[in-house]
C-alpha cells in the first residue's frame, strides 16, 4: 500500500499556516466534553497535556515516573535550536529547514521539517515567558552557541542541563493544569496495551506499578509521546526506564512502525567500564566546540599517556576528514569515524574502544575559567565517572546508542494509520529523516506539544462524537484480560536466567550486527538468532514475586518481552534497506567510506504492519518528495 | 574491567514489604564490585545474586542514572545520596569504599514521604508544592519575542542557580525536622528574580509556604543539613530569600 502523508501542497512557506486554517474547529463550549488522554510526560507529552488542557480538554495524562518531571528528556545536556538569527550571522527559517532535512540525509518530509523550523522561533519565547533561565549576556539579551551540523549560532542553552529546565517550563505549566483540574495526572503507570474498538483508538490498559493492577481509561484521542527505542542495545544513554513497550503495544493492535533501522549513535559518550553496565552518560555534543578529537598517529603510541604523545604524532581525524566542519560533523558522521580510527586499531582505553577529547588547545587560547563557565558541570560529571580531570588530559570518548530517529509512523497530524492515536516527539518517525542534528529533539518535542497537537487533534475530534466508548466495553476487559494473562506467563516460567542477562545478549547481539555498521550477513544472523533466543527467554527467564505488587524485575521482563519482537522488526528494516543513509550505515553502500544513498529505489518511509510475533510483516511506503531541497549527497567535507 | 581489583561489602539494607509492614534490616554480602561500579550497578549485581537464589530483589528507585531526574534516594551509612559533595546515589562510585566495608543502606525517611517498599517513597508532597504556584501563569502561545523583556545576567544567573535542583528530596531526607524548605525556598527564588516571575511573587510565596506546611513538611531550624545533602549545591540562601518574599507577601 501507498501511504498518503496528506501533507498540504503549494508553496513551503505557506503549508502550515494554510493547514491551520483548513482545520476543522471545536467550538470552546464543547472542548470539556472531549476526553483527551497522553501517555509520557516528557517534553512533547507534558506541553501536549498542559497545552490540551489550557485549551478546555479534560486531559488524563500518565508516566511510569514517580513524577511527571522526571521524563528523559531531562538528560538532554547542549542545547535547543530556532532560527532567531539573533547573532545576525545568516540564519533563517528556510536554512534551519534546510539543514535539518540534509542534516536527516533527505529522507525526512519535508513540510513537517518547514513547520518545526517555523514554530522553533515560538517554542523560545514559549519558554522565556514560563521563566525557564536560558544564558544570557551581560546585556540581558539571550546567548547562542554553534552545533554539530551547522555553521550558523542557533542553539540556546542553560548551563549544562537544557533539557532539565526546558522539562521544568512544560512540567510547571502541566502542574498549573493540573491545579486547575484540566488535566489528571497518574503517576507509576505504565501503559501495556491500546484499546482499540471498530478501528479506532478509544483507550489504553494500564498497570498501577505500586499496587500492580490493571486499570482502564477510556477517551475519544490517545496521545503516545513515550520516547525512544534505543535501550535494544543494552547499551545506551537512555533511563533505565525507557523502552518500546508502548508504542510496540500499538503497533501490535495495528499502528505501522516506520523506519526502525534509523538509530543514532552519539559520538561522545563515556565508554563502558564493565558488561554489568548497561547507562552509558553522554557528554553533550557541544563539546566540540571547544575539543578536539584525536588518536594517535602509531598504533604503539596508544598505551602512552596522553600527554606524552607528541603534537605531530596525533590524528585529529575529524579536522583531516572534514576540513569545512572539523569537529562539528554530524552526530553520525562523527561516530563512524570514531569507530574507524578504532577498527584501525589506534582507539585509546580499555579495549582500545575510545578516542580523545582535547581541551588543551581552548584553555590556551580562552583560559582555563571561560572552558569551566562554558561546560564546568560537564567536566565534573566526567570526574565522577572516571576519576580523571578533563581539564589535565583529554577526556575518553566513544560512541553509544542515544536516539531513535524511527517511530510510529504518523500524518501531517501527527496522527497514526489507527484513527485517534497520535503519536508525539521522539516516539513517532517524523522529521530527522535518517539523522538527527543536534539540539533538535527538544525542538521537536515541544513543537510537536506546544504547538502542533493542540490545532491537529482539534481538526480530528471535531469530526467525532465524544464519549462514544467507555471503559467498561468489552474491548477494554479483553485488553486487561490479555495483559494479565501474559504477565502471569512471565511470573510462572521460573527458569534459570535473569531479565539483565537476556536483555545484555539480545543488547549485544543488535550492538554487533545491527549497530554503527550493518551488512547483509551481520543482519542475516541476527533475524535467526533473534527469535532463537526469544524462545529460550520464554522458556528460561526467571522473575520473582508476582504480580499484585511493586515488581520491578516483572516490569523489566514485559518490557524486554517487546525489545525481543522489536528486535527482529528493526533488523528486518535495515535489512530490506539497501543503501547507506544518515544513522543507517549498510557497509556494502559506501563511496570512500561516505554514506551512498540510493535515491532510485529507497526514497520512501518505510512503514511496517505487524502480522503476527514471528510472522513477516508487511511493508508499506510512503514516497518522499524534494521540491524545495534539491537531493545531494550530504557532504561535510 | 577484569584487571582490576575486586571487593567485598557487607551491605545491611532496609527491607519493607509495603506502607504497612514494620520493616526491618537485612544483612547481604556484595561480591566481585570493582572500583568502576557505581552504587546502583552493585546493587544490580546483588540483586542478581538474590534472583539466583529465588529472593525478592531490593526494590529502588532509578531511572536516568546520570544525576539529573531525582529519582534514585537512598540514605547511605546515614547520610542522603552517601555525602559526596553534589553528588546523586547513581553517580556515587565504589571507589569512595574499601574492601570489607560494611554499608547501611535506608529510604529517605521524611512524615511527608512515606515508605512504599524497601527503599522506595512516595514524593508526590513536592509535585503538590509545585502544583500550589511554582510557575509563571502564561498560557501557551500569546507571549512576547524572547528578548522583548532583558534579563540582566546576574539576575539569570541566580534564577539558574535556584532551578538546578532535581526535586530528590535529599533536603528533606537530611533535615532533622523532615523540611522542605530548601526545594520550596529555590522554587520561590528562581521566579522572584526574574522579571517574568515577579507578577505573582506575593501570591506563589504564600500559596507554596501554605502546601508546606499542609503536606506534613516540618520547619527550618537552621541546621543547613540541606544544603549538605543537596547533589546539585542548592545553597541555603534560597531560604533566606524565601523568608524575605514570605515578609514582603504580608505587606503586599
Amino acid at each position: 500500500m501507498i501511504l498518503d502523508g496528506k501533507c498540504p501542497t503549494g508553496p513551503i512557506q505557506q503549508t502550515w499556516d494554510k493547514h491551520r486554517f483548513d482545520l476543522k474547529l471545536v467550538n470552546p463550549a464543547n472542548k470539556r466534553k472531549y476526553n483527551v488522554i497522553v501517555v509520557g510526560t516528557g517534553l512533547a507529552g507534558g506541553a501536549a497535556a498542559a497545552s490540551l488542557g489550557e485549551l478546555g480538554y479534560n486531559v488524563q495524562a500518565f508516566c511510569y515516573q514517580d513524577s511527571p518531571r522526571r521524563a528523559h528528556s531531562i538528560a538532554a545536556q547542549g542545547g535547543i535550536n530556532a532560527a532567531k538569527n539573533y547573532p545576525n550571522d545568516g540564519d533563517s527559517i528556510y536554512r534551519l529547514f534546510y539543514d535539518t532535512i540534509k542534516g536527516g540525509d533527505f529522507r525526512a518530509r519535508e513540510a513537517d521539517v518547514w513547520r518545526l523550523a517555523q514554530v522553533s522561533n515560538n517554542i523560545i519565547d514559549q519558554c522565556v515567558a514560563q521563566g525557564v533561565p536560558f544564558a544570557r549576556d551581560y546585556a540581558g539579551y539571550l546567548d547562542n552557541r554553534s552545533f554539530g551540523g551547522a555553521q550558523v549560532s542557533r542553539t540556546f542553552y542553560a548551563r549544562g542541563q537544557t533539557g532539565q529546565q526546558l522539562l521544568l517550563g512544560a512540567y510547571s505549566a502541566l502542574s498549573r493544569q493540573i491545579k486547575l483540574g484540566t488535566v489528571k495526572m497518574y503517576n507509576r503507570r505504565e501503559m501495556l496495551d491500546l484499546v482499540v474498538v471498530d478501528g479506532v483508538a478509544r483507550g489504553i490498559t494500564v498497570r498501577n506499578l505500586i499496587t500492580g493492577e490493571m486499570e482502564s481509561y477510556a477517551a475519544d484521542a490517545v496521545c503516545l509521546a513515550t520516547g525512544g527505542y534505543v535501550n535494544v542495545f543494552y547499551l545506551s544513554t537512555n533511563a533505565m526506564g525507557c523502552s518500546v513497550t508502548a508504542a510496540w503495544k500499538a503497533h501490535k493492535k495495528g499502528a505501522y512502525f516506520a523506519n526502525p533501522c534509523y538509530t543514532q549513535i552519539h559520538p561522545t559518550c563515556i565508554p563502558q567500564a564493565g558488561d554489568y553496565q548497561s547507562k552509558l552518560t553522554l557528554m553533550s555534543e557541544s563539546l566540540r566546540n571547544d575539543g578536539r578529537c584525536w588518536v594517535p598517529k602509531k598504533k604503539e603510541d596508544c598505551g602512552k599517556h596522553p600527554n606524552e604523545v607528541p603534537e605531530e604524532d596525533r590524528d585529529y581525524y575529524l579536522e583531516r576528514k572534514y576540513p569545512s566542519f572539523g569537529n562539528l560533523a554530524p552526530r553520525d558522521i562523527a561516530s563512524r569515524a570514531a569507530k574507524e580510527q578504532c577498527d584501525d586499531g589506534r582507539g585509546v582505553g580499555p579495549g582500545g574502544r575510545g578516542v580523545y577529547l582535547d581541551f588543551s588547545t581552548s584553555i590556551k587560547r580562552v583560559g582555563a575559567d571561560t572552558i569551566k563557565e562554558r561546560y564546568g558541570n560537564l567536566f565534573e560529571m566526567y570526574e565522577k565517572i572516571t576519576d580523571e580531570d578533563g581539564y589535565k588530559r583529554p577526556m575518553r570518548m566513544y560512541p553509544a546508542p542515544h536516539y531513535s530517529m524511527g517511530g510510529l509512523w504518523v500524518d501531517y497530524n501527527l496522527m497514526s494509520n489507527i484513527p485517534g492515536l497520535f503519536v508525539l516527539g521522539e516516539a513517532n518517525f517524523s522529521v530527522h529523516g535518517a539523522n538527527r542534528l543536534g539540539a533538535s529533539a527538544l525542538m521537536q518535542g515541544l513543537a510537536d506539544g506546544y504547538f502542533v497537537i493542540p490545532y491537529t487533534i482539534g481538526g480530528y475530534l471535531a469530526t467525532v462524537k465524544p464519549g462514544e466508548v467507555k471503559a467498561d466495553h468489552d474491548e477494554f476487559k479483553n485488553s486487561a484480560a490479555d495483559v494479565k494473562a501474559e504477565q502471569e506467563k512471565l511470573l510462572s516460567i521460573n527458569g534459570n536466567k535473569t531479565v539483565f542477562e537476556f536483555m545484555r545478549e539480545l543488547g549485544g547481539l543488535m550492538w554487533e550486527n545491527c549497530g554503527m555498521a550493518r551488512t547483509k550477513q551481520s543482519l542475516e544472523i541476527n533475524l535467526k538468532k533473534i527469535p532463537a533466543l526469544r524462545e529460550d527467554f520464554w522458556k528460561n527467564v526467571k522473575v520473582t514475586g508476582t504480580g499484585a505488587e511493586f515488581n520491578q524485575q516483572l516490569e523489566n521482563a514485559g518490557r524486554t518481552a517487546d525489545f525481543f519482537e522489536f528486535a527482529e522488526l528493526m533488523c528486518r528494516d535495515a535489512y530490506h534497506r539497501n543503501e547507506s543513509c544518515g544513522g543507517h550505515f549498510r557497509e556494502e553502500y559506501q563511496d570512500q567510506g561516505e554514506a551512498e544513498r540510493d535515491d532510485a529505489n529507497f526514497c520512501y518511509v518505510g512503514a511496517w504492519e505487524f502480522k503476527g510475533v514471528g510472522k513477516e510483516p508487511e511493508l508499506h511506503k510512503e514516497p518522499l518528495k524534494f521540491d524545495n531541497v534539491h537531493l545531494a549527497v550530504r557532504s561535510y567535507k | 574491567m577484569s584487571d582490576h581489583k575486586t571487593m567485598t561489602l557487607t551491605l545491611i539494607v532496609w527491607r519493607q514489604k509495603g506502607p504497612s509492614d514494620p520493616g526491618k534490616f537485612e544483612t547481604y554480602t556484595a561480591k566481585g564490585i570493582t572500583e568502576h561500579h557505581s552504587f546502583l550497578e552493585m546493587l544490580d549485581c546483588v540483586n542478581e545474586d538474590l534472583i539466583y537464589s529465588g529472593k525478592e530483589p531490593i526494590v529502588f528507585d532509578h531511572d536516568c542514572r546520570e544525576g539529573i531526574c531525582g529519582m534514585c534516594s537512598q540514605v547511605i551509612n546515614g547520610l542522603a545520596h552517601g555525602g559526596r559533595d553534589r553528588t546523586t546515589v547513581c553517580q556515587l562510585h565504589m571507589r569512595t569504599f574499601k574492601d570489607g566495608d560494611t554499608i547501611y543502606i535506608e529510604p529517605w525517611r521524611a512524615r511527608a514521604f512515606p515508605i512504599i517498599k524497601d527503599l522506595v517513597c512516595d514524593r508526590t508532597a513536592l509535585d503538590t508544592i509545585v502544583q500550589a504556584g511554582a510557575y509563571v501563569s502564561c498560557h501557551t502561545g500569546g507571549v512576547p519575542d524572547g528578548n522583548a523583556i532583558l534579563i540582566p545576567k546576574p539576575a539569570a544567573d541566580e534564577a539558574m542557580d535556584a532551578a538546578e535542583c532535581v526535586g530528590c528530596g535529599a533536603c528533606v531526607a537530611g533535615c532533622p525536622n523532615g523540611a522542605a524548605m530548601l526545594f520550596t525556598g529555590a522554587k520561590v527564588s528562581q521566579f522572584a528574580v526574574i522579571p517574568q516571575g515577579k507578577a505573582e511573587a506575593a501570591e506563589r510565596v504564600k500559596a507554596l509556604t501554605d502546601a508546606m506546611t499542609e503536606c506534613g513538611f516540618g520547619n527550618c531550624t537552621n541546621h543547613y543539613e540541606c544544603q549538605t545533602a543537596c547533589p546539585k549545591g542548592i545553597n541555603v540562601k534560597f531560604i533566606a530569600r524565601m523568608n524575605r518574599e514570605f515578609l514582603k507577601a504580608q505587606f503586599s
